[in-house]
Formats: C-alpha cells, structure tokens, sequence
C-alpha cells in the first residue's frame, strides 16, 4: 500500500486529537473557506495578539476529511501566536511543497512535512491547502501588513470558493 | 444467475484491462458518473472520421451528403430508443445544456414578451408574470437545479420544491402541496444520482396536469439503467447525457414535444439555425435545428448511436434486472459492516444502482482514497447534490454505481475494501 506514505502516523493522530480547534470570541478578521470538490469547511479566525501587535492569534473550526483537519491542526501548531511574515513563508512553502518544487522544511512546516505525500494526489491538494489559504486570507484582512499586492492575488486563484 | 454474460460484456471494454495502483485489478463503480465505452462504440465514432468526416449540413459534396445522413439516422435511432420522433430529439452538448435550453426558453420569451417582440405561437407557456412558481425537489442534481435558480433570480419567479422523506423518497404529501395553482414547470429527476431513489413520474405529472404545469424530467439516471419510454411517462421534456450510457463525451440529448419545442425561442444562436437572415434581423429554423447553432457533435452522435445498438441488443429489461441484483447485493453486504449506513433508501423496490453510504469516523474522501488504493474506483463528494447531504445531515457520502460490465466480485471488492479502510483508520 502507498497508503502509508500519504496518512503518515502523525498526520493520523492531528486528525484523530487536534491541535486548537475551537473558535476565539474576540477577533479581528474571520473567513470561511470551504472545498466544493468535497464539502471541507472551515471558519478560520485571526486577531492581533494584544501584548506584541506584530503577532497574530489563530483560532478555527472545520469539519472535512483526515488530511484537511490534519492540516489545521498542524497550521495551528505553527501559525498561532506568529508574525505575519512568518506564517506568509510558512503558506508559501506548504504551496511549493504541494506543487512539488520545493523539498519539505521542518524548521518552516514543523508537523506539515509529513503533508508531503499528499502532493502524489493531485484530488487531495485543495484538501491540505485549505486552511493554510484560510489563514491568508483571515491574515490579510485583519490589516497584517502586505509586502507584495501580486502575491495576494495569486493565492486567492489557490484558495477556491470563499 | 445474472441477465447479462458479464464476461462477454467485459470483454467489449478496452479500459476494464488496464490495472490501477500497483498492478490492481480496475474496479470502476463510478458509472453514475460517467461509464467505459466498448470497442463498437469507439469503432463507430472512428469510422466516421475515416470515411465521411465534415460539416454536418452544410457542404455541397458528396462526404457532407454521407455525415448528414449519418447523423440523421442517428438522431432516428435515439429517439426510437425512448419511444420518441427524430424530429423531437434534438442533440446538445450534454444533460446541463439540455436543462438550460428549456429554462432560457422561459428566460427568452419573458424578455422578448416584456420588449413586446414577435414570439413563435403558444410560446405564453414559457412567458413568466410575476407570482409565478418554478417546482423543483430536494434531490436534484444541481443541473436541475441551478438553472432554474438562474431563471427565476432573474425574472422574479419564485423557486420551490418538493421535500425528501427520511428513507430517501419524495414526500407524496409535500408533491401535492408544493404543485399549486402558480407553477409553470415541475422539473425532477428520474432517479437520483446520489440517493438511488427512482421516483414515481405518474404521480408528480398527474398533479401537475391538475394545475397546468409543464413538466421535465432528467433522465440522466434512467435511459443508461432501464426501459424508458416517454409516451408512456406522460412528461413534456426528458433529457439525458450520452456519456452515461456508453456513449462519447459531448453529446446529450433533450426530447421534447412537439408544440412545445416549437414554441420556444433558441437559445444558443448563431449558423445552421436559421431560416433567413438580414442585416436587420432573422427568423428560426424549426425544431430540433433551432436549437442546433454551430457545426453539431456528428461523430459522437454516430457513438451514441452504436451505444443505443448496444444496449439495446442487451435488452434494457436485462440491463435493469442485472443492476438490480448488484444492488440488493451491494445494500445487503454494506449494511452488515457494523458503522456503516446507508443513505437513500435500503429498499430495492423503486430502486436504481446509486448506493450511497457513510461509515462512522472515517470521511468519505478518506473511505473513496482507501478504496481508490484498492483498485476500487467510487465517487466521493456531495456528487452535485449538496442539498441532499444537507438533507441527511453528512458531510458528504461515498457512492458506488454499478452497470453493465460489473458483477459480484466488484460488489466483493467494494465490501472488502470498505472493511479494510476501517481497519486502515482504527474506526
Ligand atoms: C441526475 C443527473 N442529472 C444531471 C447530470 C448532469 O449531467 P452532465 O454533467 O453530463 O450534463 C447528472 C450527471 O452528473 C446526473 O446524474
């Protein structure tokens, strides 16, 4: 089975015990993402952490499949309590990652290089992309500082049906 | 005992012998969406690019001369299949197109009748005023439901529809009371691609005869599965894709009545629908070429004929009685594997091959991969029909269709491979 290379052990227990699910009361921006290829869903939360404004809190809820709550939970992992500009590399890479040019970096993704099975299946992509395109999308809108205009552009084209 | 010799059946199909995943065995249970086509069905699309091939009523030469005719048997041949005339059949790109013909026609002729422009005769049956009412049900495939969301989102028309009941059938209360006085068209499948349900057509026509209403119905589900005729069923508009029933890509079909078809306005316009043209403006050819614009799908249309040939030498009485063994097979096994529930209904009386089901704790995209791992090709998703999972409260479902070409081993490997993604996933 080349089961095992695309739900690796630790992808299996994010989605079995995620990390962080659970919506904040209080935030600055929400979005809802859903995949329309299968249902996945998500409402994704961001606020400015009040102690250091350069840092931003995740909160979410979502139901969908093992790699899409997987992958929330591991964004969560990551992402919470992180600049903008950290959790932009992050999404960055999880896309370049997906897209096969660019090796898994622990240091970057953490958990979310075990996602990189994932990319041998091209119907599964969206499902590990959601959140991430979520948090973007929460990030942005939240007033987090925007480096490059373009780039926001071209991951909404990733992002699908808001 | 089956009705069909599968095996010689399974023989017509290039496809069925390739192996997926590892060297697999190819399982393919997702004919709902669309199924594998034999050799004759390719050879006949192949043989008309080798021998006739070009412009379908147009040219002045012997070739064009031979894919008319061509085409034009074809078109006969189909639409005897559903019991119905040529000239009543007309050829679209698939079962959507086909669904949005009609609902422009409404689209079409209010506008025209709004601006006070010339309309064929009896078109007041496709002009909508307000209060009017579109019939849908809560089964629909979002082919048949979309459009008429689009039409009435434009010309002010309400949108209503008929509600399920929980074991997957339309609520015969619910028919009566939903058709009134103010519908127009009821529009409602023939069997539901997610549920399996095939609903009862007598009684949804005779309620809307009662108040008046046209009624469609899409056949997508039906003409590929069983005996479809469409005197007998009493509807007005019937369409189905091609590519269900082994026949090429891009072509549909949509048969509709004759005094109805006449009346409507064309949708996509452009040549070879026309009777005369000026600089200031144009009149419509007859039905089916007015709603036949741009050089037509001829090659496909010999395909789907060939398809037609082939289904009927089985028999279509053989077809059904065939799948409807798979499907009392498959619903008996499934139910068995403790966690897992099917959705639609476990009954097979009036009852297509669509089996849709969830298993506890494992999401269907999950279930589809596992099974996909397997050699075991199903669909998963909402199958273009949200509102019914909303319905029934999942997420989404896992679905398995069955036909011509598939027997009791690919009913076995679906159940083996549902029970090996639950060891899979510990669930
Ligand atoms: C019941 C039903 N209606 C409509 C359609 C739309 O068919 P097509 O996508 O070929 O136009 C389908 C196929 O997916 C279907 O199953």
């Amino acid at each position: 089975m080349k089961l095992e290379s695309l739900y690796q052990e630790i992808i299996l227990d994010h989605y079995k015990h995620p990390h962080g699910k659970g919506l904040a009361p209080n935030f600055a921006s929400e979005v809802h993402h859903v995949n329309p290829t299968c249902g996945d869903e998500i409402t994704l939360r961001v606020s400015i952490n009040p102690a250091n404004p350069d840092l931003l809190l995740v909160s979410y809820d979502s139901q969908g499949c093992s790699i899409s709550q997987a992958s929330a939970s591991i964004l969560f992992d990551q992402l919470n309590d992180q600049s903008f500009e950290t959790g932009e590399k992050a999404v960055e890479h999880m896309v370049a990652m997906m897209q096969r040019t660019q090796e898994p970096d622990e240091d970057i993704l953490g958990d979310g290089i075990a996602l990189v099975g994932v990319a041998q299946y091209p119907a599964r992509v969206k499902c590990a992309l959601l959140s991430w395109m979520a948090w973007k999308d929460a990030a942005i809108q939240a007033g987090a500082e925007v480096p490059n205009n373009t780039e926001i552009a071209n991951s909404t084209e990733l992002g699908e049906g808001k | 005992m089956s009705a069909l010799n599968v095996a010689a059946i399974r023989a017509d199909f290039p496809i069925l012998r390739r192996t997926v995943r590892d060297e697999r065995r190819l399982v393919y249970l997702d004919s709902g969406a669309t199924s594998q086509k034999p050799f004759q069905v390719l050879d006949a699309e192949r043989n008309f690019y080798e021998t006739c091939n070009s412009a379908v009523h147009r040219g002045a030469h012997q070739l064009a001369e031979e894919a008319t005719d061509a085409y034009e048997a074809a078109r006969a041949n189909i639409a005897a299949f559903i019991g119905g005339r040529p000239a009543d059949l007309v050829f679209t790109k698939n079962a959507t197109e086909a669904i949005n013909l009609v609902s422009y026609a409404f689209l079409n002729a209010t506008l025209k009748s709004q601006q006070g422009k010339d309309l064929p005769p009896g078109s007041e049956k496709f002009i909508l005023n307000a209060g009017d009412e579109i019939v849908v049900t809560e089964m629909e495939h979002h082919a048949n439901l979309i459009p008429w969301q689009e039409l009435c989102d434009k010309t002010g028309a309400t949108l209503k529809w008929i509600a399920l009941t929980d074991d997957g059938r339309l609520d015969p209360k619910s028919i009566q009371e939903v058709i009134g006085s103010r519908t127009r068209i009821v529009a409602f499948t023939h069997q539901s691609n997610l549920l399996g349900t095939i609903n009862d057509v007598a009684t949804v026509v005779t309620r809307a005869r009662e108040v008046d209403a046209l009624v469609l119905l899409d056949a997508c589900q039906s003409v590929p599965h069983m005996p479809v005729d469409v005197a007998q069923l009493g509807v007005d508009f019937l369409m189905w894709s091609g590519h269900k029933m082994l026949g090429p890509l891009g072509i549909g079909c949509l048969w509709g009545r004759e005094e109805l078809l006449s009346a409507m306005p064309p949708f996509i316009s452009g040549g070879s629908m026309i009777e005369t043209v000026t600089m200031q403006g144009s009149t419509f050819a007859p039905p089916p070429a007015r709603f036949e614009a741009g050089v037509p799908m001829a090659a496909q249309a010999v395909g789907l004929s060939a398809a037609v040939d082939y289904l009927r030498a089985l028999g279509m009485d053989n077809v059904q009685e065939h799948e409807h063994m798979l499907t009392q097979a498959a619903l008996t096994a499934l139910s068995a594997i403790p966690g897992v529930r099917i959705i639609g209904p476990t009954d097979i009386k009036d009852r297509g091959s669509a089996v849709s089901f969830v298993v506890d704790g494992i999401h269907p995209h999950d279930v589809g991969q596992v099974l996909d791992d397997l050699g075991v090709a199903v669909r998963v998703g909402h199958h273009c029909a949200w509102p019914v999972c909303r319905r029934y409260d999942v997420p989404a479902t896992t679905r398995a269709t069955f036909y011509i070409y598939n027997d009791l081993d690919d009913v076995d490997a679906l159940v083996q491979a549902v029970v090996a993604a639950k060891e899979f996933f510990g669930a």
